[in-house]
C-alpha cells in the first residue's frame, strides 16, 4: 500500500485560491467517502489555511490523479498551487501539520484539532488510521515536550496573557472596555474566555458602545464617567479614535487611595494613544500600549521558532518510527508464511510419530521451542531488513527458499 | 548512618539549585529535575530528621546547628506546598540555594549528627523551638515570594519583552500567597516566644540579644499583619516590609545564635 498526499495550503496560494477549495466539514466527509469507494483509503483535511487529500493505495499514481482531479473539481486554477507527497514524505508532512509547524502561526494549536476531525470524518483503514493516529500523537508530544505552543501569537492573546501576569486567574476580575474598535473588541473577547467580566463598555457614540455592551453582558458608559469605573474595574481595554488623552494620571491618582492598593492593568491599543503614559509610574498601575505588546508578541513568536527547532526533531523521529512500521508491512507476510510452514510441519511430523499421550505432550514443547528458538533471528532480521529498505528483497529471497510463493 | 542520608540531601538540594537558575534561563526540563532535587533532598532530609530523633537522647535539635538543620527542612517543607507548581518553580531560584548553604552550614557546626544531648526538657523545646523554627521558616518562605513579586513587578514595569517566555507566578497571587504564610507563620512565632517567656519567667534568666532581636522581628511582621488588614497594605510596600522583617530573620538565624544556645 502506498500513502498519497495531494493538497494545496497557505505556502503556495492566496487566500482567494485557499477559499475556493475549502470544504465544510460534510463536504469533506463526503468527498473522503467518494474516494475511499475508488481508491483504498481517503481523508480530507481542509481548514482555513490548507485543503489536502490523504490517500492509500496499491498504485500512487492512480491515487495521485484522483485526489488531483477531485481537487481541481473545486477550483481549477488550483493547478500550480497543488503539492504531491508519497509514504515517507506525505507522513513527515501530516506529523508537521499536526504539530503546527507547517502552520502561519508556528505551534497555533488549532490545527490539532482540525487533524483530529478529519481523521475521524475521513474514510481511514489500517495505513490511514495508523498514519492519522501517529499524527496526532506526535502533536501532542511536540507541545507536551516544548513549548512551541505554550505564548500568545496575537495581540488580543498577549494582553490577556499580560494581565494574566498580574492578575493570576481572571476569573471574575472587572473590565472597563474603551471604544469599540475592532482590536478593543478582539481583546475584550480574549478577556471573556478567560473568565473576566466586561463590565463596562465606553464609547463616543452611544449605540454603538450600547451594542457592545449588551453582547458582552455589560452596561454603557459616557467616556466622560470613566473615571469613576476606575475605582473598581481591574483591567482597562482602550482603543478609540479620539486624537488626545482619555485617561489622564491625576484621573487615576485620584481613584488609587480607594482601590487600597489592588492593581490595575490598562492596555492601550489605540494609535495615537488613549492613556496618559505616566499612568504606568503610578504605584500598582501596569500601562502597555501598542508598541508595548506588539514587542512582546514579536518575543514569543521568535520563541515558538526557537521551539520548533526541537519540535522538528520529535516530528522527525516519530516520522521514521511509521516508516519502519509501513515498512515492516512488505515481510509481515513471509514471517507468517514461514512461520506457518514451519508449523504445518513440524504438526505434520508429530503425528506420524508413535507415541504415548505424555511423550506428545514432552515433544510438542521440545520442537515449539526448537522452532521458535530457530525462526527468532530470521525474524528480527527480516524487520531490520524492512526498517532498512530492503525488506521486499529478503521476503522474497524468503519466500523463494522455503518455497513459500504460492502463498503470496 | 546519618553521613549517608546527610550527603544525598545535600546533593539534591545543590542539584535543585543549579536546575532553577537552568530554569529562569530556558523553561523546561530544568524546572522538572529541580523539583525532583528538592522531593529527594527533602526525603532525605526527613529520614535524617528520623534518625537523629530516633538515636538522640532528649530533643536532637536543641543546638544552633541542630535547628538550623530543622529550619532547613521546614522551609524546603513550606516551599514544597507551591514550588511543585510549575508556575511557582521561579521561588525555588530564592530558596534553594538559601537552603543547601544553611544545610551544609548545620553539618559543619555538628548539627546533623545522632549524638545530640539536650538538657532542656522536650515538651519545651519541641514547643518553643519547633514554633520559632517554623514561624521563621514561613518567613523564609514569604521572603523569597516577596523576592519573585518584585522581580516580576520590575519587568512589568519595564515592559520586559520576555515577560510571557520565562513565566512568573501572578503579582496578585504572590501577594496573597506571602500574606497567607504570614497569617500561619506569625501565630507561630507568636506561641513561640509565649512559651520562652514563660519559661524565663520560671526559671529566670536575662534577656539576651537574640531575643531582643526576635521581638523586633515578631513586631515588623504583627505591623505587616495590620496594615494589611486596616489600611490595605499590598503590593511593592508590603514585599519591601517582609524583606525588612527577613533580614531580623537572617540576624537571628546566623548572627545571634552564640547568644542564646547553651
Amino acid at each position: 500500500m502506498r500513502i498519497v498526499l495531494v493538497g494545496v495550503s497557505h505556502h503556495r496560494a492566496p487566500v482567494e485560491l485557499r477559499e475556493r477549495a475549502a470544504l465544510s466539514r460534510d463536504q469533506a466527509t463526503e468527498l473522503a467517502r467518494r474516494l475511499s469507494d475508488a481508491a483504498g483509503e481517503a481523508v480530507c483535511l481542509s481548514t482555513c489555511n490548507r485543503t489536502e487529500l490523504y490517500l492509500a493505495d496499491e498504485a500512487a499514481s492512480d491515487a495521485e490523479r484522483r485526489a488531483e482531479a477531485a481537487l481541481l473539481a473545486l477550483e481549477a486554477d488550483l493547478g500550480p498551487a497543488l503539492y504531491r507527497l508519497q509514504d515517507e514524505a506525505a507522513a513527515l508532512h501530516l506529523f508537521r501539520v499536526a504539530a503546527g509547524l507547517d502552520s502561519m502561526v508556528p505551534g497555533e494549536g488549532e490545527i490539532l484539532g482540525q487533524v483530529r476531525a478529519a481523521y475521524e470524518a475521513g474514510a481511514a483503514g489500517p495505513i490511514l488510521d495508523r498514519l492519522f493516529r501517529q499524527a496526532l500523537h506526535a502533536g501532542r508530544k511536540a507541545r507536551v515536550e516544548t513549548a512551541i505552543g505554550e505564548s500568545p501569537a496575537s495581540v488580543s492573546s498577549a494582553a490577556a496573557a499580560l494581565a494574566e501576569q498580574v492578575f493570576g486567574d481572571l476569573r471574575d476580575r472587572k473590565v472597563l472596555v474603551v471604544g469599540a474598535g475592532k482590536i478593543g473588541d478582539l481583546a475584550a473577547r480574549n478577556l471573556l474566555s478567560r473568565g473576566a467580566k466586561i463590565e463596562w463598555v465606553a464609547n463616543r457614540s452611544a449605540d454603538r458602545g450600547a451594542e457592545l455592551a449588551a453582547r458582552f453582558g455589560g452596561d454603557a458608559v459616557g467616556l466622560d464617567r470613566i473615571g469613576e469605573q476606575l475605582a473598581s474595574a481591574d483591567v482597562v481595554i482602550s482603543s478609540t479614535s479620539a486624537p488626545g488623552w482619555i485617561l489622564e494620571r491625576e484621573q487615576v491618582e485620584r481613584v488609587l487611595p480607594v482601590r487600597k492598593g489592588r492593581p490595575l492593568f490598562l492596555i492601550d491599543l489605540a494609535v495615537p494613544r488613549d492613556l496618559d503614559p505616566s499612568i504606568h509610574e503610578l504605584a500598582g498601575c501596569y500601562l502597555y500600549d501598542i508598541d508595548d505588546v506588539q514587542a512582546v508578541v514579536a518575543e514569543t513568536l521568535a520563541g515558538r521558532r526557537r521551539e520548533a527547532e526541537r519540535a522538528e526533531s520529535i516530528v522527525a523521529a516519530e516520522a521514521e518510527r511509521f516508516r519502519e512500521w509501513q515498512a515492516s508491512l512488505d515481510v509481515i507476510p513471509a514471517i507468517a508464511s514461514l512461520r506457518a510452514r514451519a508449523e504445518e510441519i513440524r504438526a505434520a511430523e508429530l503425528e506420524r510419530a508413535k507415541l504415548n499421550p505424555s511423550e506428545r505432550r514432552a515433544a510438542d514443547s521440545v520442537t515449539t521451542a526448537v522452532l521458535n528458538k530457530l525462526l527468532h533471528l530470521p525474524t528480527i532480521r527480516m524487520k531490520e531488513a524492512a526498517a532498512a529498505t530492503d525488506g521486499v528483497i529478503y521476503a522474497d529471497a524468503v519466500r523463494h527458499l522455503f518455497g513459500l510463493e504460492d502463498e503470496r | 548512618m546519618a553521613e549517608l542520608l546527610f550527603w544525598p540531601a545535600l546533593l539534591a538540594y545543590g542539584e535543585a539549585a543549579v536546575a532553577y537558575f537552568g530554569e529562569a534561563r530556558r523553561p523546561g526540563v530544568a524546572g522538572r529535575l529541580a523539583t525532583w532535587g528538592v522531593r529527594v533532598g527533602w526525603l532525605a532530609q526527613t529520614a535524617l530528621l528520623a534518625v537523629q530523633a530516633a538515636r538522640s537522647d532528649g530533643f536532637p535539635w536543641s543546638t544552633w546547628a541542630g535547628s538550623l538543620n530543622l529550619f532547613v527542612w521546614l522551609v524546603v517543607g513550606a516551599y514544597l506546598i507551591w514550588g511543585c507548581q510549575a508556575r511557582y518553580r521561579l521561588l525555588g531560584l530564592a530558596v534553594l540555594p538559601l537552603a543547601a548553604v544553611l544545610f551544609a552550614l548545620a553539618h559543619a557546626g555538628g548539627g546533623t549528627s545522632t549524638h545530640g544531648v539536650s538538657s532542656y526538657s522536650n515538651l519545651f523545646l519541641v514547643l518553643h523551638v519547633g514554633l520559632v523554627l517554623l514561624a521563621f521558616a514561613g518567613f523564609t518562605v514569604a521572603a523569597g515570594l516577596a523576592a519573585l513579586y518584585l522581580w516580576q513587578e520590575r519587568r512589568l514595569k519595564r515592559h520586559e519583552r520576555t515577560i510571557l517566555r520565562v513565566r512568573a507566578p501572578a503579582l496578585a497571587r504572590l501577594d496573597e500567597l506571602a500574606a497567607r504564610t504570614i497569617a500561619v507563620a506569625l501565630p507561630a512565632l507568636t506561641l513561640g516566644i509565649a512559651v520562652g517567656i514563660a519559661r524565663l519567667r520560671e526559671r529566670g534568666g536575662g534577656i539576651d540579644a537574640l531575643m531582643v532581636v526576635t521581638l523586633a522581628t515578631w513586631f515588623v511582621y504583627g505591623m505587616y499583619a495590620v496594615l494589611r488588614v486596616g489600611a490595605g497594605l499590598r503590593g511593592r510596600r508590603a514585599a519591601y516590609l517582609l524583606l525588612a522583617g527577613f533580614v531580623l530573620v537572617a540576624v537571628v538565624r546566623l548572627a545571634l545564635p552564640v547568644t542564646h544556645f547553651s
